[in-house]
């Protein structure tokens, strides 16, 4: 009876080591394939409307749909001919401009409610978030009633505003997580060091919360770039930006979808820019907590 | 330069609750280098920090200089901190970290590349001035800390456990450095840490602090052989002090079944403090072994013997009844092993008396 027992005991614990192991890698390949299914799914429509912007108006409407076909510009240049050129700098202007106003706002409000913590922090962080849970289009009405009695409709100036106070929550969020994380002795230590707290704000905590900067302007700038609702009730032809002339190819008289996927493709560029420089300063962010 | 000092320094968190610094007085001599010590929520850092600008002074002054340091900014005090984590700016070089104070101050560039070049060499980071913290060990962040406290020729140094991030033998080392720098500097400084061994070896004057209460400011030798009280008495010391409550019969106190005879100094101190029961405390290197046999002294059983080489210590339990541990330190070779039979002798005349109501030393 004993030695079954012996010879058992080395087995079993050997088994029951490789099973959890055969169970993880298992594991981990589903979820590898379930990544890939997500991404293409992700990425899928993306890349049909770069291809599709590449087409002849004939050919993108062809079912089944034609995976070859003979790429041709005639669509960007359609887009260039209808004009897309002012709406982009609208688009730029009001994206660049709104973004520089969050981040000099949200920068001394996120570290006053982080660092150096104001009186009822939780409040003030509340009512920043509360004015994002009003849908827009409750308040567009209003919004339309002054911008209109101040003679400000179709102007761009409108939209940085109004980018401005939608981004601003979101980045004093943002911001306030970040500062969070640099190490409270730092402060102290510049104090010490004799900084003045805009001197050692500036010098001391920006250049180490710059990653955090970087995404916090990267989700600006798509917010700012793709939003479309105050655009289109605000303004009309001087001040129109980019996912306001998109819409223009959707007509009663039929959907230039060529036309429509090449100028989308056009207005998706600068945001991948955005993010392509945005890259290396996030990548940074990842190895934020090494700061010990 | 400049002298210290904490005249019924308080501070309170909490209204009502107690303080976590209550009425500190130590007034610390210009170029002296004082310890704060004491427990885990003792109230020492929190001391240091309202020295350094970093926390309120609720109550009393704290004075640097002879001015009135209440109100007072940290960058105005004049004064420079050494971290337990460094506070090293991550983004800046070395050369840049030590010369931030002195940018800061509106130093010229040119002087403030000589002052650092020089605070790199004493320190041995003239190599490193181009790097960044995070590619130094911890030994060189911790002289980069200390370098960027120096260049400033501060009046006060103060050190929030400097050296509890580094390892054993760094610290030892780091320690003997930082007391040998600090004497040739000159500079008051005040340092705080848990480890009592550093507040022996480097302060010229150590302050025990418990409960936000100073329970004594002293010299390392006058803290270990005159403590104020039962609490300093067991902290300072490593092994800690044998502390026993006894009643005081004739000849001296009841140990157990065998009664321990004092000598007439400490006897007249007890009648003189009319107690009937005493707080009697022993240093282990007060005792001397002898074997069971031969009558004399306090019986023991061995437990643990922790041979250190030049030192025995010998971990016994009394046999009293109530099984009283015990800490021997016999010399290095002693033979004695787990489970001997062993009598023990006080061989000092000074051993310590408290009152056991108060832990006062009598």
């Amino acid at each position: 009876m004993a030695a079954p027992t012996t010879t058992e005991r080395p087995a079993t614990p050997s088994t029951q080591d490789l099973a959890p192991a055969r169970k993880g890698r298992v594991g981990a390949s589903l979820l590898t394939v379930l990544a890939w299914i997500v991404g293409i799914g992700f990425f899928f429509p993306i890349l049909w409307m770069v291809l599709t912007a590449f087409k002849q108006e004939a050919d993108a409407y062809t079912t089944p749909p034609k995976l070859f076909f003979t790429p041709t510009l005639d669509q960007f240049r359609a887009v260039f001919d209808a004009g897309i050129g002012p709406y982009l700098l609208n688009s730029l202007f009001a994206t660049v401009v709104s973004t520089i106003l969050v981040l000099v706002l949200a920068t001394p409000a996120a570290f006053a409610v982080s660092l150096r913590p104001v009186k009822k922090v939780q409040d003030v962080l509340f009512f920043f978030i509360s004015t994002k849970m009003l849908p827009v289009v409750a308040a567009i009405v209003p919004i339309y009633v002054v911008v209109n009695d101040i003679g400000m409709l179709d102007n761009i100036w409108t939209l940085i505003v109004l980018y401005t106070a939608m981004n601003l929550p979101i980045a004093v969020w943002m911001m306030r997580s970040f500062f969070q994380e640099v190490p409270k002795e730092l402060l102290e230590a510049a104090s010490m060091d004799g900084a003045s707290t805009a001197r050692s704000l500036r010098e001391v905590v920006l250049p180490v919360i710059s990653p955090g900067m970087a995404a916090t302007a990267l989700i600006c700038v798509i917010f700012a770039w793709n939003e479309f609702f105050f655009a289109v009730n605000l303004t009309a032809a001087r001040a129109a930006t980019v996912p306001v002339f998109l819409v223009g190819f959707i007509t009663s008289e039929g959907l230039y979808f060529a036309k429509l996927c090449a100028a989308a493709t056009l207005a998706a560029l600068p945001v991948v820019i955005a993010g392509w420089i945005a890259q290396n300063k996030l990548v940074q962010g990842l190895s934020f907590g090494a700061v010990k | 330069m400049a002298e210290v000092e904490f005249d019924q320094a308080s501070r309170i968190y909490t209204a009502g609750a107690k303080p976590a610094v209550n009425r500190l007085d130590l007034e610390i001599a210009d170029g002296e280098f004082v310890v704060l010590v004491g427990p885990s929520g003792s109230g020492k850092s929190t001391a240091l920090r309202m020295l350094a600008g970093l926390e309120e002074i609720d109550g009393g002054q704290i004075r640097i200089g002879g001015r009135n340091m209440v109100g007072v900014p940290s960058r105005d005090r004049d004064i420079a901190m050494v971290f337990q984590n460094y506070a090293l700016y991550p983004n800046k070089t070395v050369g840049e970290n030590m010369a931030f104070p002195l940018k800061m101050r509106g130093v010229p560039k040119e002087e403030r590349a000589t002052k650092v070049k020089a605070a790199a060499e004493i320190l041995g980071l003239s190599e490193y001035l181009d790097r960044k913290p995070r590619a130094l060990s911890g030994g060189q962040r911790q002289r980069v800390a200390m370098g960027r406290a120096i260049v400033r020729e501060p009046q006060v140094f103060l050190m929030d456990e400097p050296l509890s991030n580094l390892d054993a033998k760094m610290r030892v080392s780091t320690r003997t450095e930082i007391a040998a720098m600090q004497r040739r500097l000159g500079v008051t400084t005040v340092y705080v840490t848990h480890d009592q061994v550093e507040a022996m070896t480097m302060g010229d004057r150590v302050a025990l602090l418990k409960d936000g209460e100073l329970q004594q400011f002293a010299t390392p030798a006058e803290l270990y052989d005159k403590p104020a009280n039962a609490f300093v008495a067991g902290f300072i010391g490593s092994p800690a002090m044998n502390l026993f409550t006894l009643p005081v019969s004739e000849e001296g106190v009841r140990m157990g079944s065998s009664e321990l005879a004092l000598p007439r100094s400490l006897r007249s101190r007890i009648t003189e403090a009319g107690l009937s029961t005493v707080q009697l405390g022993i240093r282990p290197e007060q005792w001397t072994v002898g074997s069971n046999g031969d009558g004399a002294g306090v019986k023991a059983q061995v437990d643990v013997v922790e041979e250190l080489g030049s030192d025995a210590f010998l971990y016994a339990h009394l046999d009293d009844g109530e099984q009283t541990p015990v800490v021997v330190r016999t010399g290095g070779r002693s033979g004695a092993r787990r489970g001997d039979q062993i009598a023990l002798t006080p061989t000092s005349e000074d051993l310590h008396l408290f009152d056991p109501s108060t832990g006062e030393r009598v």
